[in-house]
């Protein structure tokens, strides 16, 4: 089977050209780095995606902590996790990495903080 | 209050914030770093999303990790930031003095004396008043970054029903993080027959939620008297003109605009810095330093970039030359001029120097295809060929050249077959 | 509940609001009732504010009669109100034999309405007064006498003179009943709320036929004339110092060059005549129209350097008989019967309804004539039988409370800024960065009840600017929930169905 895909995995969106089988790729033209052939892979048989949003913050020099996977996760569970996430309450101060969430539905991925959020005094 | 200090840099975005670490470990002392809004980072703090920094810290970060990295470093440099605090005035004393009046939340009216002056202001996003959409004039239409900030940082949902006009890169990173805080994006419209952004944004922001972009389309009225209710939107002809007679409408209660963004040089008009009417930003020379001595301007102030990464680079370059200006070393061998060839919409800076490398930034009038970019010297000499497959106008390109030769007296840059 | 008042006002735009200040010098309960949720939100908030020279109306109409007198008292209401105003004068420019004939017209035509000091000017005084008009001009009339202000803030300043001298001003209040009942006229509105009064004064606007309607008045009806303006960046400059018109057509009375008193340039208007009521819609042919005609009279007019446009109706009358000839044009018998207006004129005074008033159809020069408007009315309430005793403790001034730091900056008077801050930190919180709108003036303008953002853009310019509140917006919602503790949801750009946001995204973020 052939498919065209755009990897997103850098800002340059290389257009691959995939070949593959039921079970591997056979080929992947297009790609200008090795990243391309990760995609290539994953795209075809399970894509994922990096998920970034934002969890409530309490006592926080900011009302909005944003936060990132730790890794990208099974694209479907998307919208499931903004919504996991949505209902946290994240406690000031937090320091950007702090794990929010430890492995968010099961994923394997942990939410992390992606900013330093002080303490409002 | 009355100061002295080498440098101001005005803003502390990823330039400003780049400009001044730069200006700092190229040995200057006495640095301000100036903000108006109450934290440092700029436009990168509501960016949430990530996609940054993959060229200049070889890794993916968020906006808001980004811009904390370079926060460290001020922290760390003891840089003096001052944030809430807006510059209402420039004037050019002298080569070496010019006085920058601050207002500031917590501070007043400061005067300022500085050496050198940095501008960092950043843009702002083109609105309905400049692309002039006709229709009526209710509430529920704002630019696409409006939208993100009180999405990502005040946390409200400004509605549920959206069309976005303008596939540039806030746009569509908007469509997505609109669907996944429950609203439905109902379309993307582009006036261009490419889109305005990144190829990976339209898979991920797009194609993975099923929402339309509607190529070669304009919305051509807006309905609605307290809310907008609906737009028209219309294909266009080859002259951009809205064909009226295949228009159809799209119900909604919020129309985004991601138009394209304007250097916000309000302050380098106001003390005579002379600007380039296409990229819309300072004339400046190989030094980033603009027509009055002592006042240099990096990044999307000078030229809107469409990476941050390259941002901070500029920044850098840019800061490292104010920095030789303050020790009264900036060399400057003798300048030629660069000439726009073939598909050429501009190439940044205007002028580069003899016997020196030199870094261009340049951006096609056109989407093409198969095309060599060819830099030349009026004596013949070829500087630089590389075949592209695909250009686009919305992706800046930057070329190295080693060494431009002594004896040339300009260079011509075109796009060839 | 029954409010009872001497005299309801309907309608608080510079009309209603002059009319309620003008009353607000005798012993009378006046009440004003305006159906949008803020003063000056209809007809007047697309006003270009030319206070006229005087020179366009026929001197036979009520316009050609009280331009001049009410140009005349500007110079006095603007000290008493501390609103801006400047006389900075105008200038009808021609480029033809034809035209220059039409400026002798006009010149007689100002004669005959008293302008002061009108003279038509050469070709080399007029380019040395303005240097950037077009050089193919041949001469001008030039009105010195004419000026400019802005209409939101003076009719602002009425309103809170007005209210000063104890005059209610209800917002918000559609009237949408109204019947004599002997003596006195019963009020109803939209919310349900009754009001009572011997005296109605229908300052409507562009609904003033419907309230004229409900108490058996027919004979004329407001047709709405739609205007399209452009705002052009402060960048641009002064590029004329006066108002500029063309020479009038028999089709269009031309686009017109106007140094706004805050100081962008603004162009327009467009003038169609419209059904809608509601139709505050820009079109691309307007925008097409209004720069080609621009850049006729100044060539370095460019359609890119527009921030926003914006839509007036101006309330244009028509006397239904007229529109019952024009029907009917062809049967010669219609022909004979005279209408009671002029069409196009102001309808203004007593009705067949005794203690009805109508201040109705009034479009240019009706906010030059504004103030005579209001003496016109006050006379008519006289001769309608009500008792005018003057107020002893009528105060007629008002000052601004608050300063603006734009004006202040463009003067570089520094000093002037730390003495502000000095008095008032919130002098130091730069809320709006296009206009210099800091967060002292918009505080004032939502403690004087402005809490829209339309409001507070009318009131302080926040938000006029560039980036057209792209960049303030959140703070501006942010000083409004701290002011009045309206939920950030609940906000409006205009009034009810206009919300900004919808409820908050996480819960405990507020």
């Amino acid at each position: 089977m052939k498919k065209e895909l755009i990897c997103i995995n850098c800002p340059q969106g290389c257009n691959l050209e995939v070949e593959f089988d039921k079970e591997k790729i056979l080929s992947v033209e297009g790609n200008n780095c090795k990243m391309g052939l990760t995609y290539a892979e994953e795209e075809v048989f399970h894509p994922v995606r990096m998920v970034t949003t934002t969890a409530a913050v309490m006592n926080g020099f900011i009302k909005l902590l944003p936060v990132k996977t730790s890794c990208p996760i099974d694209k479907s569970l998307t919208p499931n996790i903004v919504k996991e996430i949505s209902k946290i309450k994240a406690e000031a101060p937090i320091r950007l990495g702090d794990i929010i969430i430890k492995n968010v539905l099961n994923t394997g991925a942990d939410i992390l903080a992606t900013r330093t959020v002080k303490k409002n005094v | 209050m009355k100061k002295k200090v080498d440098a101001v840099i005005i803003g502390a975005g990823p330039a400003g914030m780049a400009a001044a670490v730069s200006l700092r470990e190229n040995g200057i002392k006495n640095i301000l770093l100036v903000d108006r809004e109450p934290v440092a980072g700029g436009i990168l703090q509501q960016c949430i999303h990530n996609g940054f920094g993959v060229h200049h810290f070889k890794e993916e970060l968020t906006g808001p990790e980004y811009a904390e990295r370079y926060i460290e470093q001020i922290n760390k440099n003891k840089i003096d930031l001052w944030l809430d605090s807006c510059v209402i005035d420039i004037e050019n004393n002298s080569k070496n003095s010019k006085t920058v009046v601050i207002l500031s939340k917590e501070r007043g009216i400061s005067y300022i004396t500085a050496k050198v002056v940095v501008l960092a202001m950043g843009c702002r996003e083109r609105n309905r008043g400049n692309i002039n959409i006709p229709g009526r004039r209710p509430a529920g239409i704002m630019t696409a970054g409006t939208a993100q900030k009180l999405v990502n940082i005040y946390g409200y949902l400004p509605g549920r029903e959206v069309v976005i006009l303008g596939s540039g890169d806030i746009g569509l990173i908007m469509a997505r993080r609109m669907t996944w805080e429950g609203a439905n994006v109902k379309a993307v419209i582009e006036l261009q027959s490419y889109p305005g952004g990144l190829n990976r944004n339209i898979v991920q922001c797009l194609n993975d939620f099923n929402i339309p972009l509607y190529l070669s389309h304009t919305i051509s009225n807006i309905l609605g008297n307290n809310r907008i209710e609906a737009v028209e939107v219309s294909p266009l002809d080859e002259n951009f003109e809205a064909i009226k007679s295949e228009s159809f409408t799209l119900k909604c209660d919020t129309l985004l605009l991601s138009v394209g963004l304007i250097p916000e040089n309000e302050l380098s008009i106001k003390i005579g810095v002379k600007l380039d009417p296409v990229t819309r930003g300072a004339c400046v020379d190989k030094n980033l330093m603009t027509n009055i001595p002592g006042i240099f301007s990096c990044g999307n102030v000078l030229q809107v970039h469409d990476l941050v990464d390259f941002v901070s680079e500029e920044a850098k370059n840019c800061g490292a030359s104010a920095a030789k200006y303050i020790n009264g070393k900036l060399e400057k061998s003798e300048e030629i001029p660069i000439r726009k060839g073939n598909l050429i919409r501009y190439v940044l800076p205007g002028k580069i120097e003899k016997g020196k490398p030199a870094l261009l930034s340049l951006r096609p009038i056109n989407p093409a295809e198969n095309l060599y970019l060819v830099i030349t010297t009026d004596t013949g000499v070829e500087l630089f060929k590389r075949k592209y497959k695909n250009i686009f106008p919305s992706v800046m390109l930057r070329i190295n050249i080693d060494i431009v030769p002594d004896d040339a007296e300009f260079i011509e840059i075109k796009f060839e077959k | 509940m029954t409010n009872k008042y001497d005299v309801i006002i309907i309608g608080a735009g510079v009309i209603g609001a002059a009319i309620a200040r003008e009353l607000s010098r005798y012993h009378l309960d006046v009440a004003v009732l305006e159906k949008e949720i803020d003063v000056s939100f209809g007809v007047s908030k697309a006003n270009s504010g030319i206070i006229h020279g005087g020179f366009h109306a026929p001197p036979d109409t009520l316009k050609g009669k009280l331009v001049v007198p009410g140009n005349r008292k500007f110079d006095r209401l603007c000290e008493e109100l501390d609103f801006p105003f400047e006389r900075n004068g105008e200038l009808m420019v021609a480029f033809s034999e034809d035209e220059i004939h039409t400026l002798q017209f006009y010149y007689d035509r100002g004669k005959k309405n008293n302008v002061p000091y009108l003279e038509i000017i050469g070709k080399e005084r007029l380019l040395e007064l303005e240097p950037n008009l077009n050089p193919d001009v041949e001469c001008a009339l030039y009105a010195p006498s004419a000026g400019v202000i802005c209409p939101y803030e003076y009719c602002f300043a009425l309103i809170e003179n007005a209210k000063q001298n104890e005059v209610n001003v209800i917002t918000g209040e559609k009237v949408i009943w109204l019947e004599k009942n002997g003596r006195k006229f019963d009020v109803k509105t939209e919310k349900g709320n009754k009001y009572s009064a011997r005296y109605i004064v229908n300052a409507a606007g562009l609904f003033a036929d419907e309230i004229a309607r409900m108490v058996g008045i027919t004979n004329f009806k407001i047709v709405p004339r739609k205007g399209e303006e452009y705002l052009l960046d402060r960048r641009v400059g002064k590029l004329v110092k006066r108002v500029i018109f063309p020479c009038p057509t028999k089709k269009s009375k031309g686009m017109l060059i106007i140094p706004t008193v805050d100081g962008p340039v603004m162009v327009g208007p467009t003038a169609l005549d419209i059904e809608d009521k509601t139709d505050f819609s820009t079109t691309r042919d307007g925008l097409k129209t209004v720069f080609n005609h621009a850049q006729k009279l100044v060539p370095s007019i460019r359609a890119t350097d527009a921030i926003t446009s914006f839509v007036g109706l101006r309330p244009a009358a028509t006397s239904n008989f007229s529109i019952i000839t024009k029907l009917f044009s062809v049967i010669k018998s219609f022909a004979g019967i005279k209408s009671e207006y002029i069409d196009g004129d102001f309808i203004l005074g007593r009705t067949a309804v005794s203690g009805f008033i109508n201040a109705a159809g009034i479009q240019s020069p009706g906010l030059t004539a504004s103030p005579i408007i209001a003496e016109y009315i006050s006379d008519a309430l006289l001769k309608d039988g009500l008792k005018l005793e003057k107020n002893p403790a009528f105060n007629p001034t008002r000052k601004r409370r608050v300063k603006h730091l734009r004006s202040i900056l463009e003067k570089k008077d520094f000093f002037e800024v730390e003495k502000l801050v000095k008095e008032n930190k919130k002098y130091s919180n730069l809320i709006c960065r296009c206009e210099n709108v800091t967060e002292a003036e918009i505080v004032d303008a939502i403690k004087m009840g402005h809490t829209t953002l339309d409001g507070i853009k009318f009131a302080t310019r926040a938000g006029t600017g560039r980036c057209q509140a792209g960049f303030c917006t959140t703070r501006i919602l942010d000083l409004i929930h701290r002011e009045t503790g309206i939920p950030v949801e609940q906000i409006t750009k205009k009034g009810q169905g206009s919300e900004i946001v919808l409820t908050p995204l996480r819960k405990g973020v507020v």
